[in-house]
């Protein structure tokens, strides 16, 4: 066993309206950065574990993600990164 | 008959629904604590409003992993009735007694008023007392009552009358669809497939007293008394 830890990211679903992420798309006009044409707000998180691999970290974590960390109705999940601690 | 308000970490409507139904109609009831594992013979399962476990991760997200909640999917199976309100209706959904999800307001603000909704569906269990098209006010009091689903259980839903309250009346034409948090298709509560869990944002139990403004929303729990009991 090894400690793990696995960074994920959760975002609006595509398609679905994201207010906040357009919120913040004005606000960058606003600011001037017209090369802006998407925004979308999720969550960062990291989870702490111990795996005997990275892949069974990795693999777990996505068993999280569907079950609890992110919605799938709503939401879109991806593993950004494993590292080992 | 008997009925079940669940408590949560953070329920804050669920003295509310404990006077609704005792006060006003006059029934049995008893909080079930969300550590417990029986629903103590309750004949009707209420899962108020508030903001279990603080809305952290996603509203109702933690709040369907409380180990009453497994009971109260047994019951939803077996058939009996489930009340879900505002927290208790996204929980729903999470727990998928419900279709769909609710999302953050459009607007990204909380919002807090009484207002306008159509009664769509008047067969039902929890809306027998009201009739078809029947215009009811009763307060909203959320920041995520988006509700929202894939297009195909939209058009399912819609085509099975399962849409229950729908907002109307906004600033313009008092029948048309209106929706304070940007609600697909005014979407204010639904029932499941089988027609015994109706979850809806507006509270019903917040509107039991003409003395408090309104009194639309005692149909929802005359009507469950009226068909349970009979």
């Amino acid at each position: 066993m090894s400690r793990f830890r696995v960074a994920v990211h959760i975002v609006p679903r595509r398609g679905l309206l994201d207010p906040q992420g357009k919120a913040v798309t004005d606000a960058l006009h606003t600011l001037g950065f017209s090369s802006v044409f998407d925004v979308h707000v999720g969550r960062h998180l990291i989870v702490e574990m111990d795996a005997r691999d990275s892949s069974s970290a990795e693999s777990t974590t996505r068993e999280m993600c569907n079950k609890l960390l992110a919605n799938p109705v709503i939401e879109d999940f991806e593993i950004a990164s494993v590292s080992t601690l | 008959m008997k009925f079940g308000i669940v408590t949560f970490p953070g329920s804050n409507c669920d003295y509310d629904t404990y006077h609704a139904v005792v006060d006003a109609l006059g029934e049995e009831a008893v909080y079930l604590w969300h550590k417990d594992h029986d629903l103590r013979g309750c004949d009707v399962v209420i899962l108020p409003g508030g903001f279990s476990y603080g809305d952290y991760l996603r509203a109702g997200a933690i709040a369907r992993f409380s180990p009453i909640m497994r009971e109260v999917v047994a019951h939803a199976e077996r058939g009996a009735p489930v009340l879900a309100i505002c927290n208790g209706f996204q929980i729903a959904c999470e727990a998928g007694l419900l279709p769909g999800a609710l999302l953050r307001n459009a607007s990204l603000k909380f919002v807090c008023e009484a207002v306008r909704m159509r009664v769509e569906n008047a067969d039902t269990l929890f809306t027998n007392r009201y009739d078809r098209g029947q215009l009811i006010t009763l307060p909203i009091a959320h920041g995520d009552g988006r509700y929202t689903a894939d297009e195909e259980t939209l058009a399912r839903i819609e085509g099975e009358g399962r849409v229950v309250f729908r907002y109307v009346g906004g600033p313009g034409d008092a029948d048309e669809w209106w929706s304070p948090n940007g609600s697909m298709n005014a979407i204010a509560g639904i029932v499941s497939a089988a027609g015994n869990v109706l979850g809806m944002m507006p509270h019903p139990e917040r509107a039991v007293d003409d003395l408090l403004g309104s009194s639309d929303g005692m149909g929802v729990f005359e009507s469950i008394l009226s068909r349970v009991a009979a």
